[in-house]
């Protein structure tokens, strides 16, 4: 079974975020990346499969600041091969991030290509399902379950409440991971930098990819922060009245 | 073609899902701002569309491949109906569902794509949509190209009501593609959640117990409440390490992030620990008999009402 994984780097929501003074985008100039969490899931999931089944393991991602570390922290953790694109825009779509990351797949020998089932940034929708639209390949979003069943993938879909589908899809195919059937490893300080010192990342300079996102963004704004919560005053009966009619409006 | 929108209706176990009646509400009024009519996609096989009153019309595909959901049986399909109907806008949900079929339809239909949408208008004949981005720490207002295009918006952004309407309106069926028969995607079945084992970061409503319930003879009186809200319950640390409640019913640092749509506290104090696992929910109603509880600071709502005399009268007042 080789596994690619299309790793998305997305701006580390912890620290605070500042919009450009055109307020059409970030203020990238401070921002630090970190590995999107559901990309770890998915970088997680594609290792254990290759524990289980053999094959290897190959993480692509798109140049950034802190590109290097996150592809060699891959590496550390058991990933055979790692790519670094280069010449994308730093504020490019997810049309534009997964039609560079197609060029990168596109040469490779795989099964399954498992992406972050979503990111933070995806303003025009997931990487996962366009890289498999691009690409002509089958693909399952919000997957947290996948087997090997023969010639087949058995997946776990999940829908609200709890509910799942089970699909079988026949390789090749993409798979949007929610999350991995394990909580993601963690590799060593010292692993990363022995990595770093023994393994090479490939390189691979994107070319135009001809898509954008089809829209513009014309404000980007910070919502507004509320002040506290609004008592609700009365007797048992009334507060119990006023937070279901709350209730019954938020339903619909 | 001019000013039509077009709503995927989803449906799950011969339902049609909220969030459909929420796009179908968005949708009639967009269509009726803008002079166009308002369309349903429904990709079925055999599905009543009774329910769809809202829509003027139904274009559909009925094939037995699309009974269930099916990532890519239901996108050809779809594809066929936006084909045919040629819409200004598609809505579709940002859900488990809209989300292999919306990225899709951006591709094959070369139709530029806005995600994550708390809102969608028309101004100027443009189509707006504003994003919730960033884990919902920065929204975006995208204007969309082109003279047709895709909005997929997140559940819970409009009322459903405004789109419940009865009275079948008119179904047209258009030819299913071939793709269909020699689908690589293969719908297996249904997993039902095993009852004991509730994944409560899957629930759209949850009401915590915190330490204020007292004792785990309380719980009964918890639960009836999340039962009449169609939620879970969940729990703070204390009740988990008073093993009232399994710890995969732990909201917090070192229990689970949930985001639900809903989110009541029944005596949860608040601390930072327990804030960081649920301070994005949607809809924060608290309550706790100590006025200065941080859980306030968090809450949209709150009450200092006893929990006992409010929870019941709550209950009953939602059955």
């Amino acid at each position: 079974m080789n596994i690619v994984v299309p790793i998305k780097l997305v701006p580390d929501l912890v620290e605070e975020l500042e919009i450009n003074d055109e307020e059409t985008d970030l203020d990238r100039d401070f921002l630090s990346f970190r590995i999107n969490e559901f990309c770890d899931h998915a970088l997680e999931e594609a290792l254990s499969l290759k524990e289980a089944h053999g094959g290897t393991v190959a993480v692509i991602a798109i140049e950034r600041e802190e590109t290097d570390k996150v592809l060699y922290t891959a590496l550390a953790k058991g990933a055979d091969r790692a790519v670094k694109v280069t010449g994308v825009d730093e504020a490019a779509s997810s049309h534009e991030a997964a039609k560079a990351m197609c060029q990168v797949i596109g040469g490779m020998e795989y099964d399954l290509v498992l992406t972050g089932v979503q990111a933070a940034d995806d303003r025009d929708g997931q990487m996962g399902v366009l890289i498999a639209s691009y690409l002509d390949l089958p693909h399952v979003s919000v997957v947290s379950d996948v087997e090997v069943k023969g010639d087949l993938i058995a997946v776990h879909k999940e829908y609200a409440g709890g509910v799942m589908a089970a699909f079988e899809v026949a390789p090749k195919a993409v798979l949007g991971i929610q999350a991995a059937r394990q909580t993601p490893r963690y590799a060593p300080v010292s692993r990363v930098r022995q990595i770093m010192k023994e393994a090479e990342l490939e390189e691979v300079e994107a070319e135009d990819g001809g898509v954008t996102s089809g829209s513009t963004v014309r404000r980007m704004y910070t919502p507004e922060k509320g002040e506290g919560a609004e008592m609700l005053d009365g007797s048992a009966e009334e507060v119990a009245e006023k937070i279901a009619a709350i209730l019954n409006e938020r339903k619909g | 073609m001019g000013n039509d929108v077009l709503v995927v209706a989803e449906h799950l176990k011969g339902e049609f899902t909220d969030v459909t009646f929420e796009l179908l509400g968005k949708g009639r009024e967009l269509a009726d701002a803008t002079g166009g009519s308002l369309t349903a996609a429904v990709l079925g096989s055999s599905v009543d569309a009774s329910a769809l009153g809202a829509a003027d019309k139904v274009v559909g595909v009925d094939h037995a491949s699309l009974a269930e959901f099916n990532p890519e049986t239901h996108l050809a399909a779809l594809v066929e109906v936006v084909g045919h109907v040629d819409p200004r806008v598609t809505l579709v949900a940002n859900t488990s569902m809209g989300m292999d079929l919306a990225a899709g339809l951006s591709v094959r239909r070369n139709a530029p794509l806005v995600a994550y949408a708390l809102d969608v208008k028309v101004e100027d004949g443009s189509v707006v949509a504003t994003s919730q981005l960033y884990g919902g720490k920065i929204y975006a207002e995208s204007v969309l190209d082109g003279d047709s295009g895709i909005v997929s918006v997140l559940a819970g952004s409009f009322p459903a009501d405004a789109g419940r309407k009865d009275g079948a309106p008119a179904v047209e069926n258009v030819p299913a593609p071939a793709s269909l028969d020699g689908a690589r995607v293969k719908f297996t079945g249904l997993v039902e959640p095993e009852g004991g084992d509730v994944d409560i970061t899957q629930h759209d409503v949850l009401v915590c117990a915190g330490r204020g319930i007292q004792s785990d003879e309380n719980l009964p009186v918890i639960e009836e409440l999340a039962g009449a809200l169609g939620g879970a319950v969940c729990a703070s640390r204390p009740i988990v390490d008073n093993k009232w409640l399994p710890k995969t019913r732990q909201v917090g640092k070192s229990g689970l992030t949930v985001k639900p749509k809903v989110y009541v506290a029944l005596g949860v104090s608040g601390a930072p620990e327990h804030l960081e696992g649920m301070k994005d929910a949607e809809l924060i109603i608290a309550v706790n008999t100590d006025e200065t509880a941080p859980i306030f600071e968090v809450a949209h709502y709150g009450t200092t009402e006893d929990l006992f005399d409010l929870v019941p009268a709550l209950t009953a007042k939602l059955k």
